[in-house]
């Protein structure tokens, strides 16, 4: 493994080398390390296009690793994972593409990764994305989670990416089954010319299902992102979506909430905020000793913790 | 010591210009507990931004230490050793407490330590230590979690805003034994606006600010009798807003 291969391994999975447990890296297009435990097995798809990764029913305390690394400038990708969560498990699982593009061709990582997730399980899945590099090639990536919930199981999905992707479109789409939950937190910061959408259609289909869906972003200089959510209630449920925004510089921001519902008794909520950061934050910050770029950065440091 | 030198503030409202200090000269001397009072409106607060560096007089100096700091921004004078709570304390989102404590101090503390601040203006420290400075904070949470973080700095010269607005009574108790202890063991000058006739019983030195202008100004047994006296004459007026 080279030094840019374990930075970014860092960057995108907190890994400091090989990790405990299930994992299988990925680097420029192969696996370059594999393992399955007893509880948790890796296959490669039928088609060969991506991963299978089947968790026993019942699997407490266990984690699951598989980060991409791009390193060869012009490599472009599409990859479908799989992932069958038994019933009654609790697990966490790590996704997550680092983009390091040294050359003048767009990198690009598409990763298409389909959950379904048993009755009772708990999965914490988390997915971080990271581009570096100084070349002019741009560094794309395009997720998409779709996730298939049973009943009473619970998904906390993380998502993060706060530098160095040129461009990203993401997709999520969820089906809750009755007394399920669907916890997200989506945090981004887009510089320079970068762009980022990301759709979210969230189907509460079960008795008593539940999602909150939250981004909170930073645009600056020159950068776009769009946020748009939709959450269908079809059953008696509760869902609640929140996209609160800091703009800066000469960016923009598009924010655009889509609530529907189907039964009398789906209560759905949507707000959204999209706003500079107000003058009396970086005052206060100000009069305890720190300059006003000090204090701008400590501000947008907090709001994507 | 701080020093306002013929120091004036107006701003232009529907194109007229609005004098909002008018000509004051004034000095805080070191260790002293001074508050200043008078009729809402009056220019009080502004008179505290225009010393923290938030405002801009546009005529007059002000000195610090003998420094001229009327250019110094913000954070300048915050790195001179001015500190200053704010009426309005502000929120964050994703800041929290302890951040908060931390930035005030200057430098990396324990969580006991930043627990400490919090316990002396009354709250349970450790439900609090790590909440963020959001909106689930109450008015008067917030109040408390503002004078702790300018404790935390321990600088020359603190100026509080109406630390008593939107605060408890229980509190407002436990406020008064908070500036005491400050006065105290800081060694610095403490500068509070203040209605409240309990704060003006603990200063040293009192200062009436009316109309943008400095209409009094002495010892608290040289004062404080005038003002309660002028309080009954005007039916409260002088003592209100």
């Amino acid at each position: 493994m080279n030094e840019i291969t374990q930075r970014i391994l860092e960057e995108v999975a907190e890994l400091h080398g090989i990790p405990e447990g299930a994992y299988n890296i990925r680097e420029n297009g192969q696996s370059i390390g594999r393992s399955s435990t007893e509880e948790i097995e890796i296959g490669t798809r039928k088609d060969g296009k991506g991963l299978v990764v089947r968790i026993r029913p019942g699997t407490k305390k266990k984690s699951v690793h598989i980060p991409v690394v791009i390193s060869q400038s012009g490599l472009t990708e599409v990859v479908y994972n799989d992932f069958y969560v038994g019933d009654d498990c609790d697990v966490t699982i790590v996704a997550g593409c680092g983009i390091h593009n040294a050359g003048n061709d767009a990198s690009k990582h598409d990763g298409i990764h389909s959950f379904f997730i048993g009755k009772n399980a708990k999965v914490k899945y988390v997915e971080k994305h990271y581009g570096s590099g100084d070349g002019s090639g741009e560094r794309i990536m395009n997720p998409e989670t779709i996730v298939e919930m049973d009943a009473d199981s619970y998904m906390e999905m993380d998502t993060v990416q706060i530098k160095g992707v040129d461009s990203t479109v993401r997709k999520t789409t969820a089906r809750l089954k009755e007394g399920a939950k669907l916890v997200v937190m989506e945090r981004l910061m887009t510089h320079g010319k970068q762009q980022a959408e990301s759709y979210f259609d969230v189907y509460l289909d079960g008795e008593g299902s539940g999602a909150n869906i939250i981004s909170r972003s930073v645009a600056k200089e020159e950068s776009y992102q769009k946020f748009c959510s939709r959450l269908i209630g079809n059953a008696v449920c509760s869902g609640h979506t929140e996209c609160d925004a800091i703009i800066m510089d000469s960016a923009k921001i598009s924010a655009v909430p889509e609530l529907a519902a189907n039964h009398p008794d789906a209560a759905l909520i949507h707000e959204a905020a999209i706003g500079k950061i107000a003058g009396e934050q970086i005052i206060k910050l100000m009069t305890l000793g720190l300059s006003e770029q000090e204090a701008e950065e400590k501000i947008v440091e907090g709001f994507l913790r | 010591m701080l020093e306002l030198v013929n120091v004036s503030f107006g701003v232009s409202q529907d194109s007229q210009q609005k004098d909002i200090l008018k000509n004051i000269s004034l000095k805080l001397e070191d260790n002293k507990f001074t508050v200043i009072t008078g009729p809402n409106g009056g220019g009080k607060s502004t008179l505290a931004k225009v010393i923290a560096g938030i405002e801009k007089p546009c005529e007059g100096k002000i000195l610090f230490n003998g420094e001229d700091i009327t250019e110094l921004s913000v954070t300048e004078r915050a790195r001179l050793g001015i500190s200053y709570a704010f009426q309005q304390p502000v929120r964050f989102k994703g800041i929290t407490v302890f951040d908060l404590i931390q930035l005030a101090s200057g430098e990396k503390m324990s969580v006991e330590e930043a627990c400490r601040y919090l316990s002396e203006v009354g709250l349970c420290a450790r439900d609090y230590v790590r909440r963020e400075v959001n909106a689930s904070l109450s008015g008067g949470e917030l109040k408390r979690i503002e004078i702790a973080t300018v404790m935390a700095r321990r600088t020359k010269l603190t100026v509080f805003d109406e630390p008593e607005a939107g605060i408890d009574l229980w509190s407002f108790q436990k406020l008064i034994s908070v500036f005491e202890k400050l006065h105290r063991e800081n060694h610095g000058s403490i500068l509070i606006i203040s209605h409240q006739e309990r704060i003006l019983n603990i200063a040293d030195e009192i200062m009436m600010i009316a109309d943008g202008q400095l209409t009094a100004c002495g010892s608290r047994e040289e004062l404080l009798p005038q003002i309660l006296g002028k309080t009954v004459n005007r039916g409260c007026k002088a003592m209100e807003g």
